[in-house]
This record gives C-alpha cells, structure tokens and sequence, in this order.
C-alpha cells in the first residue's frame, strides 16, 4: 500500500461533495495523516464548501482520526461552508457522544438526510 | 501482577516494540485475537481495541516521542472472562490531572487529548503509576444477556 493510494472516494452530487472512508479502520496514524490530507485538500485545494463525510464502511475510528475531523470542520467553518456527517455505526456515534462532538458535528443518519437541504 | 482468581485459561505475555505505531499495531492485533479466541464479544473487542490504540500511540507518539531508540512494554494476561495490560513507555511521565477535559466547551474544538477519556469510558478500570509512564488497562467480558 502506498502513501499516495486514496484513503477517500469523493463523488460530486449536485453542488455538495460526498467522501467515502474506504477503511474499515482509521486507527493507523500514518493511514490518518493521509486521510487528514485528503480531506483537507477538498477545501484547501478543491475550494469545496459543501461536504458530506460518509462513514458507512467504518467500523473502527480512534481520537487522533477525530483531531481530523475537528480541523476540517474548523476549515469549512471558515470558508463559510457546511459540513455533514452520516452513516455511522452505532459504536462510532458512542465515541462521538462520549466526546460531546456530537454537538459540535451536525451528524445525519443516512446519506440522502445529509444531503437534504445542504 | 498475576490474576487472583479464576486460574483456568490463562495465557500471560509480554510484548518489547521500538516507538512506531505499526508496531503498536501489531501487538494490538495479537491482543485482540485472544479475545476473539475467547469469544468476547463484539462490543468488548471494539472497546479494547480503540484503547490499545489510543494507550500505544500515548506511549509511542507523547510518552517516547518516537524516539526509535525507546522501547515500549506491553505486558498482561487474559484469560475466559477478563484482560489486563499493562503499557508502559522510557518517558518521564505525566498526571492524568492535568490533562483538560476535552468535552469542557472550551476545549472541544481542539483536536487532540480525547484519547484517555475515551479508554475510560470502553474499559473497566484504567490506572496510572505514580510516574505517570505506565497505564494499567482492564477489561471485564460483558456477560449481559444483551451482549450479543
């Protein structure tokens, strides 16, 4: 596996862009680090304000993948766009809410919902 | 420390990495596989699994500052309803007090520091040394009749 392989598959549904976690776990802080790159580069680069993170292929996720998760956010907060979250397993929404980020991601519960009104 | 009950089944090990998290990794996998051949639970494997994470990359990344010439220990037992781990890193140490609570509003757009609050609420117990360079880990197996 090298560095450089997609860590995200990113699709263009109307004006909002959705981002599919490939991985089962993003656990790995080399997988991360790579991960936190692409996301970022989707506002950094890209210019792209309206995201959907899907979260349907993840089963394992630890704090530093949501130190990511919390820049990114901040990025789009920044440039005035919106962030959405959806798709996440039970046990994943648990480390959310024991974090109390569940306030501070707007979090859906299937893709379609997020991308309702966004 | 050797456990004080429940005697049968039970398989001790020890693990010496260098400070990088695939390495970490691995001992992780390997500490999982003996719960699955336990039959824990899924719900227990997941909890154990994002401690380990987060308690090696605390011992590789803040306690070794991945310095390939530390070493990190891991030691333990495990046996049908219980594990136990010890990880334990060369760096000075740090008190558990003085990390923020990172659900306070004020700290929860920062990006790091949610590592231990999560080991705390997926394991039974989590304790440090007076030093602050070992995290003791334990996880009881959930014989709720929910488990499943």
């Amino acid at each position: 596996m090298s560095a450089g392989q997609r860590r995200i598959v990113v699709e263009e549904i109307g004006e909002v862009t959705v981002a599919s976690f490939t991985d089962k776990k993003i656990l790995d802080e080399a997988n991360i680090q790579v991960i936190g790159d692409q996301l970022f580069s989707l506002v950094d680069e890209d210019g792209r304000t309206r995201i959907v993170l899907d979260f349907t292929h993840v089963e394992y996720l630890s704090s530093a993948a949501l130190g990511k998760l919390i820049t990114l956010d901040k990025k789009v907060k920044a440039a005035r766009g919106q962030l959405r979250l959806c798709a996440i397993r039970p046990e994943i929404l648990e480390v959310f809410e024991i974090t109390r980020l569940n306030k501070l991601f707007d979090i859906r519960q299937t893709q379609d919902d997020a991308l309702a009104g966004l | 420390m050797s456990p004080t009950n429940d005697m049968s089944g039970v398989e001790e090990f020890l693990f010496e990495i260098p400070s990088e998290t695939s390495a970490g990794l691995k001992v992780q996998e390997t500490i999982i596989q003996k719960l699955q051949d336990r039959g824990f639970s899924e719900r227990d494997i997941f909890g154990v699994r994002l401690a380990l994470e987060e308690a090696l990359v605390n011992a590789i990344k803040h306690g070794n500052g991945s310095d390939l010439s530390k070493q990190v220990r891991i030691e333990g037992w495990v046996n049908s309803d219980r594990l136990r781990v010890e990880i334990e890193d060369e760096g000075p140490g740090f008190s558990v007090a003085d990390v923020p609570d990172p659900t306070a509003d004020e700290n929860l757009e920062r990006p790091s520091g949610r590592g231990i609050m999560l080991m705390q609420a997926f394991m039974n117990s989590i304790e440090y040394n007076d030093r602050g360079n070992c995290v003791i880990l334990e996880k009881q197996r959930d014989g709720s009749p929910d488990a499943e």
